[in-house]
């Protein structure tokens, strides 16, 4: 299918997520994602699906536990509020090692906070989140149509790993339209195959036990190597980012998701007022494309780390460039989204002090 | 002709007693020697009073009683 | 001459022995699970979560496929497996502390949306694992390491009546409270769960069989003085007996 289509980011995830042959879900309405949920209700049940809306998000991610446990494809979409909410059950379901798509239509916070767009659940993404040594992959979409197109990878390198993945977008990117492409149905009858593992009932083999429990330490510890090996797979095989003109610039920009968009924009005006700048987009966020930062950014005389936040990837950002050049920051929070003139002005004051 | 008469998996018995306090023939005690993990297992001292009951079967939170049961037949 | 066996422990258990403390009940309950589930030849499409609690292991005694929950979830996470797989038996198995304190939301909404799962509950009014702290079902003036001078209504609230809660959410289509202290409680309580369990295969909601159960050694008793402590204090505040049957007598 080539026909493009005027989708709410929302729903277009949401419908990307069915595409992808996931036939399970389980949520708690939150704003800006509740069309997701919405969307989920109603398509679910037209393609023989299973909608439920949980009383919290901590029933929500104990459901996933659960469904995934049968190696069926499931997904759930939330917002910052309720992701903190799931954050145990995240912790369980990477121990246990489950398949799992989670999608966090971020927004200001912290407590509360607002509805508005943001990217300040950057730490709890990448870092963690849950208690223990684990990782869940962490994919940051710029646009609704990569958002589409990473909803589906989502489920792939989910079931590739046997790892939860988390789709970090923002509330721009849930409540925007935008004309999209989506992928092929895919027959969940085809999709990968579980039974190795899988709770379906034993049949005639012999049970499975899935779990994250081994009061063993050194058994523990075994199973703490194990995920440690694919997570150093995961970092081989599915690191990725995007470069825009970085080859003959001067000065490198860097932003994920909805501000790499926006710094899209910002590298065209730039030039046009004589600074020669290129952006490096880190699309995943965990596995951090460090070695690819870090060579884009040889050579350059700084960068500019942008965000929807008072700075939380540029951690990793620093930790890629090093000292080898000055690294600046450039951020708004509480769901302010910061505007190409803003992100201007900044360049043209790091690139004087520069020159 | 039946005679009724239980086992006792000595080593998986944790010495509880319940079964010994609930046999109506009390014909169950416990064993003087340890077991593996240094409890007095239950032991049948009078099997030929056990009525095959299964009370000590239901009431053994281990699993660690069967009740069997030996039939001969009449005429032989 | 032959030899029958009259009583012997059920196929769906493992064999895996129980780490359960001599006198323990949690032993008791699990070998009627497990002859319930042998006598409606359910073994093979049965997957058990279990609880954290004294009974975390639980899913390795049971010969079926099987997780553990976080604490207290096990009811959401048997949803998610009852709801992609609905030809499934789906139980869950959990202690007071895990169903009636951490996890009272996931039980009321389970319940309440009668979801076709079945709920072994075993009260045995403390925290076993954690060293005997107080639960929700904890007696009043009984005393725990948490509530050393005994519970009080000032500090800590009454008593949480599982059952009674629960009867009046639409989705039950079987509740009861049971004890398994003597021979007759046990076959009851067998029957108990047989009904539980035949309500979820009937597709009739939700079902739930709460069991007075002994914890000799938070108690400070030997396995005999618990069973008479039980009879004579827990059976005093929790009333056993049927609250819900939507099963009926022809099973
Ligand atoms: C989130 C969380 N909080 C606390 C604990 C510690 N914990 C483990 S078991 C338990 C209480 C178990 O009591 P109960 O459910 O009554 O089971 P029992 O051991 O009595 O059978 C607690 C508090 C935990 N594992 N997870
Ligand atoms: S079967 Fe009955 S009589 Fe025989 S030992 Fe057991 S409880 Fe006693
Ligand atoms: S009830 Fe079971 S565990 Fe307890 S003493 Fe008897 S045989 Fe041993
Ligand atoms: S602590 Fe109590 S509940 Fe836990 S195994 Fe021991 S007796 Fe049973
Ligand atoms: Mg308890």
């Amino acid at each position: 299918m080539t026909e493009k289509t005027m989708v709410k980011g929302n729903e277009a995830m949401a419908e990307a997520a069915i595409r992808a042959g996931c036939r399970l879900y389980f949520g708690y309405p939150i704003t800006p994602q509740s069309e997701f949920t919405e969307y989920m209700a109603k398509r679910l049940p037209e393609v023989g699906g299973s909608f439920l809306q949980s009383e919290s998000e901590v029933s929500a991610v104990n459901m996933i536990y659960g469904a995934a446990c049968t190696g069926r494809r499931v997904l759930t979409s939330t917002s910052g509020p309720g992701f903190s909410l799931m954050q145990e059950g995240m912790s369980y379901i990477a121990g246990a090692e489950l398949p799992s798509v989670f999608v966090n239509v971020v927004r200001g916070g912290p407590g509360l906070g607002d509805i508005q767009p943001a990217q300040s659940d950057y730490f709890q993404a990448t870092k963690g989140g849950g208690h223990g040594d684990y990782h869940a992959v962490v994919l940051g979409p710029g646009t609704i149509q990569e958002a589409v197109e990473l909803i589906s990878d989502a489920f792939d390198i989910a079931d590739r790993y046997r790892t939860p993945v988390i789709v970090l977008a923002d509330g721009m990117l849930g409540q925007m339209m935008e004309p999209v492409i989506f992928g092929k149905y895919r027959d969940p009858d085809s999709l990968p195959d579980h039974s190795e593992w899988s709770l379906t009932g034993a049949g005639k083999r012999e049970p499975h036990k899935v779990t994250s429990f081994n009061i063993d330490p050194y058994e523990l510890e075994k199973m703490n190597m194990r995920y440690q090996a694919k997570y150093k797979e995961i970092i081989k095989n599915e690191t990725r980012y995007e470069t825009i003109r970085t080859e003959d610039a001067d000065y490198l920009l860097v932003g994920f998701g909805t501000m790499g968009r926006i710094l899209g924009s910002v590298i065209r005006q730039a030039r046009e007022q004589g600074i020669k700048v290129g952006l490096f987009r880190p699309i995943t966020l965990w596995p951090f494309p460090y070695d690819q930062l870090k060579k884009s950014a040889k050579g350059k005389k700084y960068v500019l780390d942008v965000e929807m936040s008072t700075g939380q990837m540029v951690e990793d950002v620093r930790l890629a460039v090093g000292d080898s050049l000055p690294v600046h920051f450039y951020g708004r929070t509480g769901g302010v989204v910061p505007n190409p003139e803003e992100v201007l002005q900044a360049l043209r004051k790091h690139t004087e002090e520069a020159e | 002709m039946a005679v009724n008469y239980v086992e006792i998996d000595a080593d998986r018995c944790k010495g509880c007693g319940l079964c010994i306090s609930v046999c109506p023939k009390k014909v169950l005690r416990f064993s003087s020697s340890f077991n593996s993990k240094g409890y007095h297992p239950a032991e049948q001292h009078d099997p030929d009073n056990c009525i095959g009951c299964g009370f000590c079967y239901l009431v053994c939170p281990d699993t660690s009683v069967t009740v069997l049961k030996e039939t001969s037949k009449a005429g032989t | 001459m032959s030899v029958l066996t009259t009583f012997k422990p059920p196929k769906a258990l493992s064999g895996k022995e129980f780490t359960y403390c001599p006198g323990c009940q949690h032993g008791t309950v699990h070998r009627l699970i497990a002859e319930v589930i042998d006598e409606l030849q359910i073994q093979g499409r049965t997957i058990m979560v279990a609880p954290v609690g004294c009974s975390v292991f639980a899913y390795e005694f049971f010969d079926v496929d099987g997780t553990v929950a976080a604490h207290g979830r096990a009811p959401a996470v048997a949803t998610g497996m009852k709801r992609a797989l609905k030809d499934s038996v789906v139980f869950t198995y959990q202690g007071d502390g895990d169903l009636a304190a951490i996890g009272t939301a996931e039980i009321v909404h389970a319940a309440n949306r009668g979801e076709k799962i079945t709920t072994i509950f075993i009260n045995n009014a403390i925290y076993g694992m954690t060293g005997g702290q107080m639960a929700p079902t904890t007696l009043l003036g009984m005393k725990t390491s948490t509530c050393p001078y005994g519970r009080t209504v000032e500090n800590d609230g009454y008593p949480v009546h599982v059952c009674e809660l629960l009867k009046e959410t639409g989705g039950i289509a079987y509740l009861e409270r049971t004890t398994v202290n003597t021979p007759q409680d046990i076959r009851k309580t067998r029957k108990a769960l047989r009904k539980a369990f035949t309500a979820q295969l009937k597709g009739l909601g939700f079902s739930l069989v709460e069991v007075l159960s002994t914890c000799p050694t938070n108690w400070g008793m030997n396995p005999i003085e618990a069973t008479e402590w039980l009879e004579e204090n827990l059976k005093r505040e929790f009333k056993v007996g049927l609250f819900v049957d939507k099963v009926g007598d022809d099973q």
